[in-house]
């Protein structure tokens, strides 16, 4: 047996077919908004409190509360004491699908770690913000939440950025606290994994 | 001789008086036309542009837009005909600014020991005037098409002459109802009979006795200023910018001044046909009632208005109409989409022009039976 599925008749009515209704009905729909839009402009204007005459954000003085999981600018994590947290593992540079980073190591002499990085640079120009690097790190130490993502510069060289810049560099705005405590360079309390399965 | 240059003097007067009259009008159209179209969808629109910090609304814009495109680099193509890649803005712009000379912006007044009518040119013939300078109109676009040698640029003119001469016949027709119900083809007879009453109170205004040439009137004179919902000729998702494509600098603004000037002149050419002109309904100047000037309501009632303060009425109601109906074809513009190429000629040629005929018919055979 063929079933059949009806489908709505979409010819227009004659009614439909003279044009102006459905135009004048168009018109109706911006002109409500425009005059609506202008009350509540001059209401504001007045001092008066109306709906919000419009959705625009005015960018560069108004933000966007961004998401916590937003990947902007780098910047490099420090321990306690005020140490860069990287251990130069080149785990990053090595996950990094542009090679925009470029780690030199130099021997620690601190007795905690093996290795520090003597340069971490960063070609931003290259960088394809994919947050790679920071799902790779195993110490935490790099981490792409400063928030800035309006990134401009006049020339190539503002582009590529190093140690100094990533580790002094604090984010700007505090939207959201990712981890509380944690942008003050306290550190978090570590989960020792293989501890954890001996337990069990 | 002195009165001569009285004359003379007036009529520069007139002149100045009208055409800035234009241009500050096509200048204030550039800031309506972003701040409308953003209230239209919920925006905000222009509001960067600041001199020492004061934004006016975005009413700065404007001035930046002059300045950006007198200082802008006057770009010619090299392998284009110079003279006229030159000329042709100048054939967009100047019908233009010829067409608002026979539109009456305000009743005769009484000065210098004469009359003086509120209109540049007193013609007979105005409404073919029109026309005539109407079609001219259509040279610019053509030229700046063909100039340019750019293939964008001659699709965007053939686009352009195509759609404006069929737009053109269908802008004849619809005024010929008009025409034949006031009797005269001189914008000032036809703006005086519009302060005549139906059955005593309904204003003769071209809209109540004959919507369907304004139905008629309106699409197809937007579909001459080339803007959207007839914007083919520009097209930019299609041929780049049409036959403006090779043109930067105050060339280009030429263009684009003459298209807002075109809807300034247009709303004017609304006014005067089909919205009463500066008639305001029932309100009668110095000369024109015996129990003198004021509002004669149609149910008895007068209020006596000085004779100066009508004609100042007059003028405002003139300038406000003019506005409201620039408010309507920017509001157009900003709600229909474009056309297809051949839904437009379709539109002209098989729907519009038959209604113009019958229109006319009709109208012929309405206004004979009730002058037998």
């Amino acid at each position: 047996m063929i079933t059949v599925k009806p489908v709505r008749d979409v010819r227009l009515t004659a009614w439909q077919k003279t044009y102006y209704p459905e135009l004048w009905k168009g018109l109706m729909v911006t002109s409500r908004h425009f005059f609506v839009n202008l009350a509540r402009h001059i209401g504001r204007g007045m001092g008066l409190k109306t709906k919000a005459p419009m959705v625009t954000i005015l960018y560069p003085e108004e933000r966007r509360p961004l998401s916590p999981r937003w990947r902007g600018l780098h910047r490099l994590m420090l321990r306690p004491d005020g140490t860069p947290r990287c251990v130069a593992c080149m785990m990053c540079e090595t996950a990094c699908p542009t090679d925009c980073i470029y780690i030199t190591a130099g021997e620690s002499t601190d007795g905690r770690v093996e290795k520090y990085p003597v340069a971490f640079e960063i070609d931003l120009l290259r960088c394809c913000f994919c947050g790679l690097c920071v799902e790779a790190c195993p110490e935490d130490a790099i981490r792409m939440d400063t928030e800035e993502i309006d990134l401009g510069g006049y020339s190539r060289a503002e582009f590529y950025l190093d140690r100094e810049f990533l580790l002094e560099h604090k984010p700007a705005l505090t939207t959201h606290e990712q981890y509380p405590g944690e942008r003050e360079g306290r550190p978090v309390e570590r989960v020792d994994l293989l501890k954890m399965a001996k337990g069990h | 001789m002195s009165s001569m240059f009285t004359d003379f003097g007036i009529i520069l007067g007139k002149i100045a008086l009208v055409y800035s009259g234009i241009l500050s009008g096509a200048v204030l159209l550039t800031w309506a036309e972003r701040k409308q179209s953003a209230l239209m969808s919920d925006r905000i629109g222009a509001n960067r542009a600041a001199i020492l910090g004061i934004r006016l609304w975005g009413l700065i814009n404007s001035m930046a837009d002059a300045m950006k495109m007198i200082f802008k680099e006057d770009y010619q193509p090299p392998r284009g005909l110079r003279m006229l890649h030159t000329l042709a803005p100048v054939f967009a712009m100047f019908p233009v600014f010829v067409t608002f000379a026979v539109i009456p912006f305000g009743p005769p007044i009484e000065a210098f020991g004469r009359t003086i009518r509120l209109q540049i040119l007193d013609l007979d013939i105005g409404i073919l005037y029109l026309f005539a300078f109407g079609s001219i109109a259509v040279y610019g676009t053509m030229l700046a098409g063909w100039s340019s040698n750019s293939k964008f640029s001659l699709l965007g003119g053939m686009r352009a002459s195509a759609q404006m001469i069929s737009y053109e016949l269908i802008l004849g027709l619809s005024l010929v109802g008009p025409v034949i119900v006031y009797g005269s083809l001189n914008p000032a007879d036809m703006v005086a009979a519009q302060n005549t009453y139906l059955w005593g109170w309904l204003p003769k205004w071209g809209l109540f006795v004959q919507p369907l040439a304004f139905l008629l009137f309106l699409p197809a004179a937007m579909a001459e200023t080339k803007r959207a919902p007839f914007d083919l000729p520009e097209g930019e998702s299609e041929i780049v910018a049409g036959y403006h494509t090779e043109y930067s600098g105050m060339r280009f603004g030429m263009f684009f001044l003459g298209e807002f000037s075109e809807i300034v002149v247009l709303a004017g050419v609304l006014t005067t046909v089909f919205f009463g002109g500066y008639h305001i309904p029932y309100l009668y100047g110095g000369t024109e009632m015996a129990g003198g000037p004021g509002f004669y309501f149609p149910w008895g009632a007068y209020v006596p208005i000085a004779a100066w303060l009508v004609v100042m009425l007059r003028v405002i109601s003139f300038v406000f109409k003019v506005a409201a109906l620039m408010w309507l074809q920017m509001q157009i513009r900003w709600t229909y989409p474009r056309f297809r190429y051949d839904q437009l000629m379709r539109v002209s040629w098989r729907e519009m022009l038959p209604v113009a005929l019958i229109n006319i018919a009709l109208t012929g055979i309405v206004v004979m039976l009730l002058n037998r």
